[in-house]
């Protein structure tokens, strides 16, 4: 029980993530305000994180049931591989908006079946999460070199480009693409019944199957979205680079989970918000940018960003304790 | 005897021998004392990790970091010994790195069994405060004239020698290292009380606490002696490249956990032993050597790792979910 508002918004790891990010933005808008707050790093902030942050949308969605998805990245590049082998072996460089969207598709098919096998790897065979997608993850990657001799494929339509570069009412695409990744899956977790059974799975995965929930079907469903927001990611970061490589974005693997744990996701699963995890995204590119612009290199980035998350972890393991060990009372 | 076909120690055996048998059918010249010491020397580093990572997988925990430990210290050792005493000889420069390797175990320690962390977020971050402390501070550039110790070890054969078409084979005596980690661990898992300890904490915390022991002191001793290994490897892997590259080793991670995760080691901890995590290592090492000698081209090679790894670890989940089936 708090007793002021302010310890209100401290106690929960939103409300704390809240204050980070607002001040991590006020002290790099102090430290280089003519370039932190102009409109071209705005935009420019706008156009990098959605990649690693619909990631994390991913990450986050396994972690709550206890799981993680280790394979995002290779599913990424893969289905990229996938759509820009198709756009430039079968489909000309004049290809229209149907061509690009019909190759787009069926990368995003690729990528749900890539969950699908996650999912039956972990649910039906009972694999741990981590080794399942560990294994799964080098075979894509694996698929994606063999396919590609590990050199980048190029030389996509320029109706291609859209996803990734092109701005709506001066709002960038994958920025909207994120929100509405973002809410549909806050609206999935928070409303639906999907959603809570997901939450009672990764809160205690026996209780749930005791409560009559389809556990198998579940899971499964659970790595088919999360192979899909990989297969997005593709995508964007295909379009953005106007390329497509099998080593694409390998450091995004450790940022999605640094970003979903960072934004309140118990790693144990059964806790976690989509709002965190936004939080938590907005944090590490005001971060990344902020820090840039002061002239700090890329590895003390990755210095900060470790930092960071071990903080984080030791103030939000307090209250993860709370709920899952409750202290036997005394006599 | 007959051999017991749930153990992953016996799976991993007979893909090793199958895999041999097929190259040597493809390739007569595959069965040679030079491919046999070219997968010991393949092996050394990797299987140093391996050591260290099973201790953590016994305990009940995951490591991440071993890498970035070993990437700094075989780094910062270059750095100091050059600087200050480049001609020690090469045992004071292996003391040096894993006192250094040790040190940063224990700031893995500190947030695990200090603070109840869990292992894997842990690790994932010191992984990237370690490696960005290191290329911010330190330094990015290689170096090249490593300090005359380090620079003899490496160059110092056990066996050497020339096979009949000519072409030379040789051991390098850093592989005593890996024996030595191996026979050092084996003695503290089944020969001390510690041992007994670490394998309790891992099958049950809660357990190995209510029966006395003493779980934050044992889960300090694992990760800094981990930190030691993953110290020893750096120095090793310097000496042997002759060349301490800052970039080198961060990424190896997986591939070792996967060795020996191959090995039989359970992820949930309690279990696993130094056999299978040492077939791993050689099965892993002789896919990343050979696969081209079976007929498969190298680009396959992540794609072979990663279906050895579903099978290796699949195999014995379907096995138990089906006893449970069976049982209930």
């Amino acid at each position: 029980m708090s007793n002021s508002k302010a310890a209100d918004v401290m106690a929960s790891p939103e409300g704390r993530l809240a204050v980070i990010a607002v001040v991590i933005f006020v002290a790099m808008s102090i430290l280089s305000p003519d370039k932190f707050l102009s409109v071209q790093n705005m935009t420019s902030m706008a156009f990098q994180f959605p990649e690693f942050a619909i990631l994390a949308l991913a990450m986050t969605l396994t972690m709550l049931t206890g799981g993680i998805d280790l394979s995002v990245v290779g599913i990424a590049n893969l289905t990229a591989i996938i759509a820009a082998t198709i756009l430039t072996r079968f489909v000309g460089a004049d290809a229209g908006v149907g061509m690009v969207a019909l190759s787009m598709l069926a990368s995003l098919a690729v990528g749900m079946l890539a969950g699908l096998l996650n999912g039956i790897l972990i649910a039906v065979l009972g694999l741990p999460a981590i080794l399942a997608t560990l294994g799964s993850g080098l075979i894509f990657t694996g698929i994606a070199v063999a396919l590609t001799g590990g050199s980048a494929v190029m030389g996509f339509p320029e109706a291609s480009a859209w996803l990734g570069n092109a701005s709506v009412l001066g709002i960038p695409v994958p920025l909207i693409l994120f929100a509405v990744l973002a809410l549909a899956l806050s609206v999935v977790l928070q409303r639906t019944g999907f959603g809570l059974k997901v939450q009672m799975f990764g809160a205690n995965p026996l209780a749930a199957r005791f409560a009559a929930v389809d556990v198998t079907g579940l899971l499964i469903r659970v790595y088919i979205a999360s192979g899909a927001l990989a297969a997005i990611t593709g995508m964007v970061v295909m379009s953005r680079a106007n390329s497509a490589k099998a080593d694409y974005g390998s450091s995004y693997l450790l940022l999605a989970v640094l970003i979903a744990v960072l934004g309140g996701v118990n790693p144990y699963g059964g806790y976690g918000r989509v709002i965190g995890v936004v939080l938590a995204v907005l944090s590490m590119q005001f971060l990344s940018s902020g820090l840039n612009m002061v002239g700090v290199s890329n590895f003390a980035r990755e210095l900060i960003w470790g930092i960071l998350l071990i903080f984080v972890m030791i103030v939000n393991t307090r209250s993860w304790r709370r709920p899952r060990a409750p202290s036997v009372a005394k006599p | 005897m007959r051999p017991d076909f749930s153990r992953n120690e016996t799976l991993v055996a007979l893909v090793i021998l199958g895999f041999c048998t097929l190259a040597t059918v493809a390739d007569p010249s595959f069965l040679s004392l030079a491919t046999l010491t070219d997968l010991l020397r393949g092996g050394i580093v990797l299987g140093i990790f391996a050591v260290a990572a099973l201790l953590v997988l016994i305990s009940g925990g995951l490591d991440v970091s071993f890498t970035a430990v070993a990437a700094f210290t075989m780094y910062t050792t270059a750095l100091m010994l050059n600087s200050w005493a480049p001609g020690v000889p090469w045992y004071a420069a292996f003391a040096v790195g894993m006192c250094v390797g040790g040190l940063l175990g224990l700031i893995n320690g500190i947030f695990i069994a200090g603070f109840g962390l869990p292992t894997l977020i842990v690790t994932l971050g010191t992984l990237s405060v370690f490696r960005g402390f290191m290329l911010t501070f330190i330094g990015q550039k290689q170096i090249t004239t490593l300090p005359s110790g380090m620079r003899e070890f490496g160059r110092a054969m056990m066996v050497r020698g020339t096979n009949a078409d000519g072409s030379f084979y040789s051991l390098p005596w850093a592989f005593a290292a890996l024996v030595l980690a191996v026979v050092v661990t084996w003695a503290i898992l089944h020969r001390t009380m510690l041992g007994r300890a670490i394998f309790a904490i891992g099958g049950s915390l809660e357990s190995a606490r209510r029966i006395g022991v003493n779980v934050r002191g044992t889960q300090y001793f694992v990760y800094i002696y981990v930190g030691v290994l993953a110290g020893l490897a750096g120095v090793i892997h310097a000496s042997l490249a002759r060349v301490a590259n800052p970039f080198d080793l961060v990424g190896l991670e997986l591939s070792v956990i996967a060795a020996v995760v191959l090995g039989g080691a359970r992820l949930a901890g309690g279990y696993g032993t130094l056999t299978g995590t040492l077939l791993g290592v050689a099965l892993i090492v002789l896919v990343r050597n050979s696969l081209v000698v079976i007929g498969i081209p190298s680009t396959w090679q992540s794609v072979a790792i990663g279906i050895l790894i579903l099978i290796g670890t699949g195999l014995p989940a379907w096995q138990a979910r089906r006893a449970a089936a069976r049982a209930a």
